[in-house]
């Protein structure tokens, strides 16, 4: 395969969290790295080790306190936050362990979300969120409410939402955490179809091996330093 | 997102939870009704007051036997009244005077086929009706040559028409006053209440002459009960008032140092007094309907407040999928404005039916100040909410 095009490069980045009444804690430390478009990428490391604060730098979620971030080739860190919001609008999709579903709002209008701060009409949001459900298997659940949902039928809500706006990188932290074998496999597999068919780039934070073996490519952290970053081993 | 996606996400996010937005709303209703009630009744007030200035005439003063106190009028225990048709006569040549009337006035007994009506009877000459403004509805007022000749004629006021003769026209038939017999000639148009509060409706006039002679007789010849004397202008009133005491303190022969034995009073004054009243009553009533909107607004911003804290990974999931602050702080400041206007709505309809009086223009301002209050007291939380760091809001337990 001819070397992709590069879709996000971060180097040196640190971030420190400011505690009140302390010292700095600080969390990553001058981590260097690139994403090619179409990788399939598997982040593990011990509890504590930065992932999830890493994964946040990526969503645009958070500010790093140093370093740079080079997403789709523009520097991120000198953007505003409505520019923030149109990037991950436009071309980030997240997957969390919580799911992150609004209460009280179909699994049609969770996924029509992201369409609304894209600007598109409520008739076509409606409609592009019926096929997203379909594409996941939940095409029969659209009225239902995320609490009248399993956990892996409200992650598949959360992945179709994450589909919404035809997202360049899906950012995934623990998604399987809260399920059970079977479904992992499930959800894992419709990761990988998205990652193949489609070329979305994946990186996706999990505690098991037997997730992380559907990436193609392993991150390890360790205090906040990347340790390892090839091969999925075995 | 597109402005008019929201109505619909604010209203859906009211909907959630339904007893905290009626409560809220329920502020608002209670404090835009009270507005729109107290502005009502205060400009009730108020135009009451201005018509009863308007009916009484205008550069009007009244003289009265006797000094005045700062209680009203005092009279010497069985004294006789010192104003008499001679001093109304002597005012007359005043250059700052337009007008004098004489007035005698008593109770008396009328009657009219089997129906009997207790009312004043005001023996007054022909300048009483021009000064007073008074109109006669239907047949004529009382004319100089009745006054001179002391005809038995007599013109009802409203109230009395309707006590003795119902819907029938009055004029040219005969009733009986104090048991003699009169002549109805005209009926006096409707004045209603007066500043003091009494249904200046409830009178009948006769000539003053056949007031002071055939009718009530006379205790003390010459004597009237008081004068109604009108200044050319306004800007004349004082001018006018120093001539009145003068001349009648010359008449009286009052020495230098000597009170008045009589009183002159000014209407206008007192018609000024009242109008300030009720201004004053306007004003405090808004006042205190205005306190009640401002504790309406800030139970809305308190809400709000609330709302925003527990919906912080709400607002989290929504930045995260791509919502801008202004998107946020939009959707909060929507729902705190759709609540204060639905609750100031409610408010106005509860107002007018409080008040049935109500002027449109109450509730249209009300409406705008509603929906002002809402950005008002809303502004804070919805900036709060739109402030959040995306990070902490979706780690918010
Ligand atoms: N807002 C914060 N303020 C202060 N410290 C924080 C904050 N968020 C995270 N940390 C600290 O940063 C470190 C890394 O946290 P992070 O959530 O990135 O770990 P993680 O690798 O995702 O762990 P886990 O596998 O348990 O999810 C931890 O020591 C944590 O205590
Ligand atoms: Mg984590």
């Amino acid at each position: 395969m001819a070397a992709a095009a590069e879709l996000l490069r971060v180097s040196r980045l640190s971030k420190h969290y400011d505690v009140p009444g302390g010292d700095p804690v600080p969390v990553l430390h001058e981590v260097d790295l690139s994403v090619a478009a179409g990788e399939f990428l598997a982040i593990m490391g011990p509890s504590g080790s930065g992932k999830s604060t890493f994964m946040n730098l990526l969503g645009c979620l958070d500010a790093p306190t140093a370093g740079e971030y080079w997403l789709q080739g523009r520097n991120v860190a000198g953007l505003a936050p409505d520019e923030l919001a149109a990037l991950r609008n436009r071309l980030i999709g997240f997957v969390f362990q919580g799911f992150n579903l609004l209460r009280r709002v179909s699994a049609i209008d969770n996924v029509a979300l992201p369409l609304l701060y894209a600007g598109i009409p409520r008739a076509a949001r409606r409609a592009r969120a019926q096929v997203l459900l379909d594409q996941v298997g939940l095409g029969s659940r659209a009225a239902a409410l995320p609490n009248q949902l399993s956990g892996g039928q409200q992650q598949r809500v959360a992945i179709a939402r994450a589909l919404a706006c035809e997202p360049a990188l899906i950012l995934a932290d623990e998604p399987t955490g809260n399920l059970d074998t079977h479904t992992s496999q499930e959800i894992m597999g419709l990761f990988t179809r998205l990652n193949l068919e489609r070329g979305i780039t994946i990186a996706l934070v999990t505690h098991e091996a037997d997730v992380a073996r559907y990436a193609r490519r392993l991150v390890r952290f360790v205090d906040g330093r990347v340790v390892h970053d090839g091969e999925v081993t075995p | 997102m597109k402005l008019r996606a929201l109505p619909g996400e604010a209203w859906r996010a009211m909907g959630l939870n339904r007893l905290r937005t009626g409560l809220t709303m329920l502020g608002m209703v209670i404090g835009v009704g009270a507005v729109v009630l107290m502005l009502a009744v205060g400009d009730g007030a108020r135009h009451t007051v201005n018509e009863q200035i308007q009916a009484m005439g205008s550069n009007l003063f009244i003289i009265l036997s006797g000094a005045s106190t700062s209680a009203g009028v005092r009279m010497g225990a069985g004294s006789r009244p010192t104003i008499t048709v001679g001093d109304a006569e002597a005012l007359e040549k005043l250059p700052t005077l337009d007008g004098v009337a004489p007035v005698q006035f008593q109770t008396a007994q009328l009657a009219h086929a089997g129906s009997n009506w207790s009312t004043t009877v005001r023996g007054v000459t022909p300048d009483y009706f021009r000064l007073r403004e008074w109109a006669i509805d239907s047949g004529q007022g009382i004319s100089d040559a009745e006054v001179r000749s002391a005809a038995r004629v007599a013109v009802l006021g409203r109230v009395v028409a309707k006590e003795l003769f119902g819907t029938d026209d009055p004029v040219g038939k005969s009733v009986r006053i104090g048991n003699q017999p009169f002549t109805v000639v005209g009926v006096a148009e409707e004045k209603g209440q007066s500043l003091s509060g009494s249904d200046q409706d409830d009178i009948v006039f006769v000539p003053l002459t056949t007031a002071q002679g055939k009718l009530f007789g006379v205790s003390f010849p010459g004597t009237v009960t008081s004068i109604t004397v009108r200044a050319k202008s306004s800007e004349l009133m004082e001018d006018a008032e120093a001539d009145i005491r003068q001349t009648l303190r010359q008449r009286h022969r009052l020495k230098p140092g000597q009170p008045d034995d009589f009183t002159v009073r000014n209407l206008a004054s007192t018609a000024e007094t009242a109008a300030t009243t009720a201004r004053v009553l306007t004003v405090m009533l808004g006042t205190i309907a205005s306190i009640s909107l401002i504790v309406g607004g800030i139970g809305i911003m308190n809400i709000m407040l609330v709302s925003v804290t527990e919906r912080t990974r709400e607002i989290g999931i929504r930045m995260a999928v791509g919502a801008r602050r202004r998107d946020i702080l939009l959707q909060f400041l929507l729902e705190a404005v759709l609540i204060c206007t639905i609750g100031g709505l409610a408010g106005v309809a509860l107002g007018v039916a409080g008040a049935w009086a109500v002027y449109e223009f109450a509730g249209m301002t009300t409406f705008v100040f509603s929906a002002a209050t809402g950005i008002f007291f809303g502004y804070y939380p919805a900036h709060q909410a739109a402030r959040l760091q995306p990070v902490e809001a979706l780690r918010y337990e």
